[in-house]
């Protein structure tokens, strides 16, 4: 039970306090664009999570053989190699949704989140605990990105995983679907509402002001 | 011609990168806080993606194209799923080597750029540009316009963003709003303005 207390620690940490998305800002291209319906969002939180845990694992395992001037190079390419295969997985077993993702699945391997947790973590640590801080954090973003999902799922379209959930005005329902909701600006809006909430929450992240305004003159 | 400039109005402000696309926005958001550093992430990324996408056009045709290799007598060979690495490896050598000439024969441009040159290897936006330039098929003009366009676009968002955000002293903000939240509310706004573009390239 003692030794299992860190671990779960490393493990929750990241699903709100130490958010990667909300709080850090990381990996939020992916996690804006492929927002739009449950599916996606499933689909690309399992991969994210799937690469970030694996390439944690290789990286800290061969951590003491990577010479430092190269390390990003390296870890760049472990990382590729991994959302490679998740591609061509993706491509054989869900070739539906891996058209819908486009090009998303491949820019996994510029998702800050992953680069973070290699360069951070992994290469410091044992293979163990590194896979479990990055299975926590492909947790967390996965959260955020499931949250954002169903939301603009559910009032863009009424729907939930494709299935009709709201039952829509022009079927003799009551709910008018909110197309806004399906187009770039809300994901922006929903997130900033979010992190919003969050900080409301836990007042200890909300940042001081960035700027001040310059001094007022004082009338002569 | 007015081809090559419909496809820059495209890339620079119908699909621009970080409000409609949703790319780069890491760096986007982190480096708006004030207009010199975001003048500076604009103009290298910029160059970095109207040399990069080109060069990877190059590269993915000779070498990683289905049937490239039919000169040697081997045409069923497809290599495209190594084009992810090779593209890393082509923005991260485009990134060291811009690094180098600068430092070398123009200091003060490298001083100005500071610490954005190498944090461009990791940029979504400049490995998505090579990625929708290979799914889109362009050749090799259109794929130089597409990067030039797209660099265009993320500079002119970036510094936008970053003159609003320095008015924001001037804004009495909810404690929990401040910093990342405004700045997601504010991309939401300027994202809404760019989406008008989109309707005016489907009137046409």
């Amino acid at each position: 039970m003692v030794a299992r207390a860190p671990y779960w620690k490393t493990l929750t940490e990241p699903l709100i306090r130490q958010n990667p998305v909300t709080l850090q800002i990381l990996g939020l291209c992916s996690a804006l664009a492929v927002t739009t319906t449950l599916a996606t969002a499933l689909t690309m939180s399992v991969s994210l999570t799937i690469v970030v845990t694996l390439s944690c694992g290789i990286i800290s395992l061969i951590r003491r053989h990577i010479p430092d001037t190269i390390r990003m190079i390296v870890q760049i390419v472990i990382i590729a190699a991994m959302v490679i295969v998740i591609d061509q997985f993706l491509q054989a077993y869900f070739a539906e949704i891996s058209r819908a993702l486009s090009v998303y699945v491949w820019l996994i391997t510029t998702n800050c989140v992953v680069m973070a947790r290699t360069e951070t973590y992994a290469s410091h640590n044992p293979p163990l605990p590194s896979m479990v801080d990055g299975f926590g954090y492909g947790l967390g973003y996965s959260l955020i990105l499931m949250i954002l999902g169903g939301l603009r799922e559910l009032f863009g379209k009424g729907e939930l995983f494709g299935a009709q959930v709201l039952p829509l005005a022009d079927q003799g329902g009551w709910f008018t679907p909110l197309s806004l909701m399906l187009l770039a600006p809300s994901g922006f809006f929903l997130l900033g509402g979010m992190v919003w909430a969050i900080r409301s929450i836990r007042p200890e992240q909300a940042e001081a002001p960035e700027h001040t305004p310059p001094a007022r003159m004082e009338p002569a | 011609m007015s081809d090559a400039w419909n496809l820059f109005l495209l890339a620079a402000f119908v699909d621009n990168m970080p409000l409609t696309l949703f790319l780069g926005l890491c760096t986007f958001l982190a480096l708006s806080r004030r207009t010199e550093s975001a003048i500076g992430l604009g103009v290298a990324m910029t160059f970095v993606l109207g040399v990069s996408v080109p060069l990877n056009h190059l590269i993915y045709q000779a070498v990683l194209a289905p049937g490239a290799w039919a000169w040697a007598g081997r045409p069923e060979l497809d290599l495209s799923y190594l084009a992810l690495i090779a593209f890393i490896g082509v923005i991260a050598a485009i990134v060291q080597l811009l690094e180098m000439v600068l430092d070398r024969y123009f200091p003060r441009i490298h001083a100005a750029f500071g610490v954005f040159l190498p944090l461009l290897t990791v940029q979504c936006v400049i490995l998505g540009g090579s990625l929708f330039m290979v799914e889109r098929s362009y050749n090799f003009a259109q794929s130089a316009v597409f990067g030039f366009g797209s660099g265009v676009g993320f500079f002119v968002a970036v510094v936008m963003l970053s003159a609003i955000r320095v008015r924001l002293a001037y804004a009495d903000l909810p404690a929990g709003l401040r910093g990342l939240g405004i700045a997601f509310v504010l991309t939401g706004l300027m994202s809404l303005g760019f989406a008008s573009f989109t309707q005016m390239a489907a009137a046409q």
